[in-house]
């Protein structure tokens, strides 16, 4: 029959619109106002998942955020695949797919329950103690068990094809929830001249009055709220925003919400996003988000029918459905009761109550007394029968401390389908603490209570969540709440309402016993008492951890893993501490809390990255000879963000092919590279120059204009953090190139120094990067190609020198040609405005056909630069290289005065002899390439660990040399150049090497002076 | 998410901004006659006071200028933001003593 646990009227749900659901493969029915855990229990499904550690059959244990039990995969294998769910929060759509999560093959027959049967193997510090050795049963034993052990839904296997989008709000009042605090202070705040933003995490507003209704201001809760619904949302200063959780606080009052836009409908319009992100800086923050009700922890707690009372109350009230048909209830507070009352109200029989206080009072406790059910004050619920679901209970009476059954005391059997159990609530005080504020422990309500704020984050709690806990006192809270944040803002409400009423409770008692004892003690025989649901954690564990020296609650949590599952310890932190304070005999405030972490709950990918994939994430940047590059099969190298060519192959042609071409074309006639990507910076001023001599290591202000000088940049503490090229352009300007991925960083740290250190000096930087397109022609016959299309600047190797620089016309082209050489060989780095840039490399490759031209990519330029001993910073440097460590002593200028990073060369741990320097590396066997990365030893051992003195930074075969060809750097390498050293390899081979200078090729340089 | 305020630009989201340590710190003119442990000091050491800290920042996303700010380290409140050259609005008392 078709759920056949809903009741015949009552509830929010909307009989009139019946949803289809299916559950692992099976279709069942619903109704819209379900969530999908409502409707799952409507249709007598108890058992949803299996827990974590043990795989113990697990059911439904709350109605809100705070689930940890009854997880699924929805819409599985398709692109709205939405991993570990919460039932509880998943509101119910016409055809939504759900699939039980952590169980293989199926849900009632789990082979992951053997885990079950060896629990006495799972205890504390499980995964410390039992894996650690030996070292290699880790990876064919341990790594992959827990592997295939762990772990709860799955991975989508198709890329989410919705849509999700961020947005900023601003407020002078942002109000965290709205069941009666938040709607107290709303309402007096939107009659203020405040920007107001209301949010709540479910559908419609009013928190816990949708469970328990009440009498408020005269009539009606369902009334009172639709009337302050009428005039937040009349109210233009207001933003409500319902099915919005916040979920993150960060400092001064910025606050993360998370908004579910369309995922409860079953059609929505293709412009709308799934969700939303939103990012509220408020002024002023009001908490009200309520609290938690705490489980009790007793034996066999986890059972599939076992749950809070309040969550029982609420599928009753709520949704309209009985979570079971005979009830056994443990409390230890008045307020459980009216939960009790609920499931007597819905024809569930209730044939016990076990109340841990010795004498139960309070109202409500009278109301449930006045219908008849026996209430047993001092029992407790010692053990639990059924394990796919509850069948019954067995009760006792427990000795004067709790801590024990009664002496002599024989458990009694009790039948039932269901058990609620209430241990009192414990208010949410997780938005306090993100935002830095403190937290004091009552006595009185035995938890945690915000007590000093943050002034980074002006904030005030109410209700609830600021432990006031009966109805008048939250309105009221709130109300006042509204009151001292407006008169902050210096905003007072206009025509204030009064504060909303509420009858008070009365006072009444509650018994904490963090540990209901079983028919056994604790560790002993098969019953577990759960702390965590999710993880498995039960109160022997963290007894046991802190009897093992875990005395901290953090060392606790890491340890037993309590608190770290998805719902964050929502239910089992305040048990775990209560607990730890027993087992150390100090007071809860002595063992204090762990970090409340955002984000509150767990929040989907899709809307912490919203618009932010793909190449909106991370755009690429292109030169403007791109088109062409696209056009002849460039298979690229990313640098920064760039997309360089990193070799063109031409049909069929393998990497290895294609460079040895390249570079082959390069030395014999004239290759190709787009050096537009090179960071270009325009340094001008009239203390241009003075400036320079400040940056670099060597003299620039002494540079003639028309002159090109290489020049290398420190940071402070002497080592490299740059190198490049600069030209000077006039006297008062230079033209100064950084290497690609250092663009910014260069500029950022010139900017800083001129800022900060020289506001004097009249410099101004531009970055003109992107302004100029770059076209390198290398080889012997670039001088040719170039003067077919350049007429009026004499190229002759007399007139037009190595290192200097020319304005002329390239192509029809206003350019600048720059005489320098990364290859070794005679080369022209040309520069046009960026949108002659396809122009001029379009021109190049016509007229150099009939020279051979070639373009080159990024590896034959490491290629050619390697063979001439050029470093590339970042590859042979690495933040710890200064100038000396690389042979490079000649560009250290010992006349001019200061520069950034010279008193730090002259530190007496920068003449170490056994720092690592810059060695060129030849293997004995020319055909072996070393792996870039590769560790050096000069002593070598059978086996590791051997003296690593050094490591290769660039290796290549060099068809210039016929040989392979390495850089490196190793310890005090300069001084023992052809020394023999050692690669031990991992599959145990060696390779034997001997260091060298690091110029492979043309030593004297003929080649690109000619 | 810090609110800070750019002494040329006004209040802007710290994700506009880049972190500079510890303000007020010349850099030494004289540095051929500090010792290394002199020279290691300026390099290397700031201090991580509990309280008020005069510090740098700089508005790269927006105008690119640096400035400085005193933050209250405990909180991460921002006290005050005032442009470079200026003096910070608090005593050396101050600095490292919470208001
Ligand atoms: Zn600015």
């Amino acid at each position: 029959m078709a759920q056949k646990y809903r009741l015949p009227e009552g509830g929010r749900v909307d009989r009139s619109q019946p949803l289809r659901f299916t559950f692992d493969g099976k279709s069942y029915e619903g109704f819209a106002g379900d969530t999908l855990a409502s409707a799952m229990m409507a249709n007598g499904l108890r058992l949803v998942g299996r827990s974590f550690k043990y795989h113990r059959p697990r059911g439904i244990i709350t109605s809100g955020v705070d689930e940890p039990n009854a997880l699924v995969d929805l819409y599985s294998g398709t692109s709205k695949h939405e991993a570990d769910a919460r039932t509880t929060m998943a509101e119910l759509v016409d055809g939504m797919d759900a699939k039980s999560i952590n169980n293989y093959p199926l849900l009632k027959y789990d082979v992951g329950a053997v885990n079950s049967i060896f629990s006495k193997f799972f205890v504390s510090g499980f995964y410390y103690k039992t894996f650690m050795w030996p070292k290699a049963a880790w990876l064919k034993l341990y790594e992959p068990f827990i592997r295939k052990a762990a772990g709860l839904g799955t991975a989508p296997t198709v890329p989410d094809t919705d849509h999700y989008e961020k947005h900023y709000g601003y407020c002078d009042v942002l109000i965290i929830g709205a069941g009666p605090a938040g709607l107290a202070a709303a309402r007096q705040a939107a009659r203020s001249n405040a920007r107001v933003w209301v949010v709540d995490d479910q559908p419609e507003l009013g928190g816990h009055l949708l469970t328990r209704s009440a009498t408020i201001d005269g009539k009606d809760s369902d009334a009172w709220i639709a009337e302050v619904r009428a005039e937040l949302e009349a109210a233009p200063n207001v933003t409500l925003k319902t099915r919005a959780q916040a979920i993150s606080y960060f400092d001064m009052n910025y606050v993360a919400i998370w908004e579910k836009v369309t995922n409860h409908m079953a059609n929505p319009p293709a412009n709308m996003p799934r969700e939303r992100l939103y990012r509220v800086r408020a002024g002023q923050v009001i908490i009200a988000s309520g609290s938690h009700e705490r489980p009790l922890v007793f034996a066999d707690n986890d059972r599939p029918g076992v749950m809070l009372a309040g969550a029982a109350e609420t599928y009753v009230k709520r949704y309209g459905v009985k979570p079971g048909k005979r009830a056994v209830a443990m409390v230890n507070n008045d307020y459980a009761y009216g939960s009790i009352l609920a499931l007597l109200d819905a024809g569930i029989e209730v044939p016990l109550v076990c109340d841990l206080r010795q004498e139960p009072d309070g109202a409500l406790t009278q109301a449930v007394k006045d219908r008849g059910v026996p209430i047993r004050a001092g029992h407790a619920i010692v053990a639990i029968k059924g394990k796919n679901s509850v069948r019954g209970v067995k009760v006792a009476a427990l000795s004067e401390d709790g801590k024990a059954l009664a002496e002599g005391e024989k458990p009694a059997s009790q039948a039932c389908d269901l058990v609620v159990h209430s241990a009192g609530w414990t208010p949410a005080v997780h938005a306090h603490c993100m935002a830095r504020g403190k937290l004091a422990w009552s006595d009185d309500m035995s938890c945690f209570l915000p007590s000093e704020g943050s002034d980074a984050n002006p904030n005030v709690s109410a209700g609830n969540c600021a432990g006031q806990m009966d109805l008048a006192s939250v309105l009221t809270s709130g109300h006042e709440a509204a009151g001292q944040v407006l008169e902050a803002l210096g905003m007072p409400a206009n025509n204030a309402p009064a504060a909303p009423t509420a009858d008070p409770e009365a006072a009444s008692s509650t018994r904490i016993l963090w540990i209901v004892p079983g028919e056994k003690e604790l560790g002993y025989g098969s019953a577990k008492h759960f702390i965590d649901f999710q993880n498995d954690s039960t109160a022997f564990d963290v007894q046991l951890a802190v009897r093992e020296g875990m005395h901290s609650i953090e060392h606790v949590k890491r340890y037993t893993t309590t608190g770290m599952a998805t719902d964050q310890g929502k239910l089992a932190n305040l048990n775990a501490i209560g607990i730890v304070s027993e087992a150390l005999d100090v007071a809860p405030e002595k063992v204090g809390t762990t970090t409340y972490r955002l984000p509150y709950t767990p929040t989907t990918f899709g809307v912490i990255a919203g618009r932010d994939i793909d190449e909106l994430l991370d755009p690429a940047r292109t030169t403007a000879m791109h088109p062409w590059h696209e056009d002849n099969g460039a298979v690229y190298e990313d640098v920064g963000q760039w997309k360089r060519p990193w070799y063109f192959p031409k049909k069929g042609e393998s990497m290895h092919k294609a460079v040895l071409r390249e570079c082959a074309a390069v030395r014999e006639d004239v290759g190709i590279l787009d050096a537009s990507t090179l960071g270009k910076i325009v340094v001008k001023g009239p203390d241009a120059g003075a400036f320079l001599d400040l940056v670099y290591t060597n003299k620039f202000s002494s540079l003639k204009p028309g002159k090109c000088r290489y020049g290398l940049m420190l940071n402070e503490d002497g080592m490299i953090l740059d190198d490049g090229v600069t030209s000077r352009i006039s006297d008062d300007e230079f033209y100064m190139t950084t290497t690609t991925g250092n663009a910014a960083p260069v500029l950022d740290h010139l900017e800083e120094y001129l800022q900060t250190e020289w506001p004097h000096m009249q410099v101004y930087l531009t970055s003109v990067t992107e302004q100029w397109a770059t076209a390198t022609i290398a080889g012997p016959k670039a001088r040719d190609l170039l003067a077919e299309i350049c007429s009026d600047v004499d190229l002759s190797a007399e007139a037009f020198e190595f290192m200097s620089w020319r304005e002329g016309t390239v192509a029809d082209c206003p350019a600048r040609i720059f005489r320098i050489s990364f290859t070794g060989d005679v080369s022209y780095e040309i520069n046009v405005p960026s949108d002659y840039g396809l122009h001029l490399w379009n021109t190049l490759m016509q007229v150099g056909r009939k020279y051979g031209i070639t373009p080159y990519g990024t590896e034959t330029m490491h290629v050619l630069r390697a063979e001439k001993g050029f470093i590339i910073v970042g590859q042979e440097t690495d933040g710890s290289v200064m100038p000396f460590d690389l042979d490079m002593n000649w560009i250290v200028s010992k006349k001019k005065g200061d520069f950034i990073g010279r008193r730090s060369l002259y530190r007496s741990d920068m003449s170490k002899p056994d720092r690592k320097q810059l060695v060129g590396i030849k293997t004995v066997d020319p055909s072996v390439v070393l792996e870039e990365g590769a560790q050096l030893v000069r002593e070598l051992k059978a086996q590791p660990p051997m003296d690593m003195v050094g490591h290769v930074t660039s290796s290549y075969m060099s068809p210039a040399c016929g040989r392979s060809i390495a850089l490196g750097i190793v310890k005090g390498g300069l001084a023992a150049k052809g020394e023999t050293l050692y690669s031990p390899q991992p599959d145990g081979k060696v390779i034997e090497v001997v260091t060298c200078s690091p110029v492979f090729f043309d030593p004297e340089g003929s080649r690109q002076n000619g | 998410m810090l609110l800070i305020d750019c002494p040329h630009c006004g209040p802007r989201n710290e994700s506009e901004f880049h972190y500079g340590d510890q303000a007020h710190i010349a850099r030494p003119e004289n540095s051929e006659s500090m010792s290394d442990q002199e020279w290691a000091e300026y390099v290397y050491l700031r201090e991580n006071p509990k309280g008020l800290f005069r510090e740098r920042w700089v508005h790269s996303a927006g105008c690119g200028r640096w400035f400085n700010a005193v933050r209250d380290t405990v909180s991460s409140r921002i006290v005050a933001t005032y442009k470079q050259g200026e003096e910070a609005p608090i005593s050396a008392e101050e600095e490292g003593g919470l208001l």
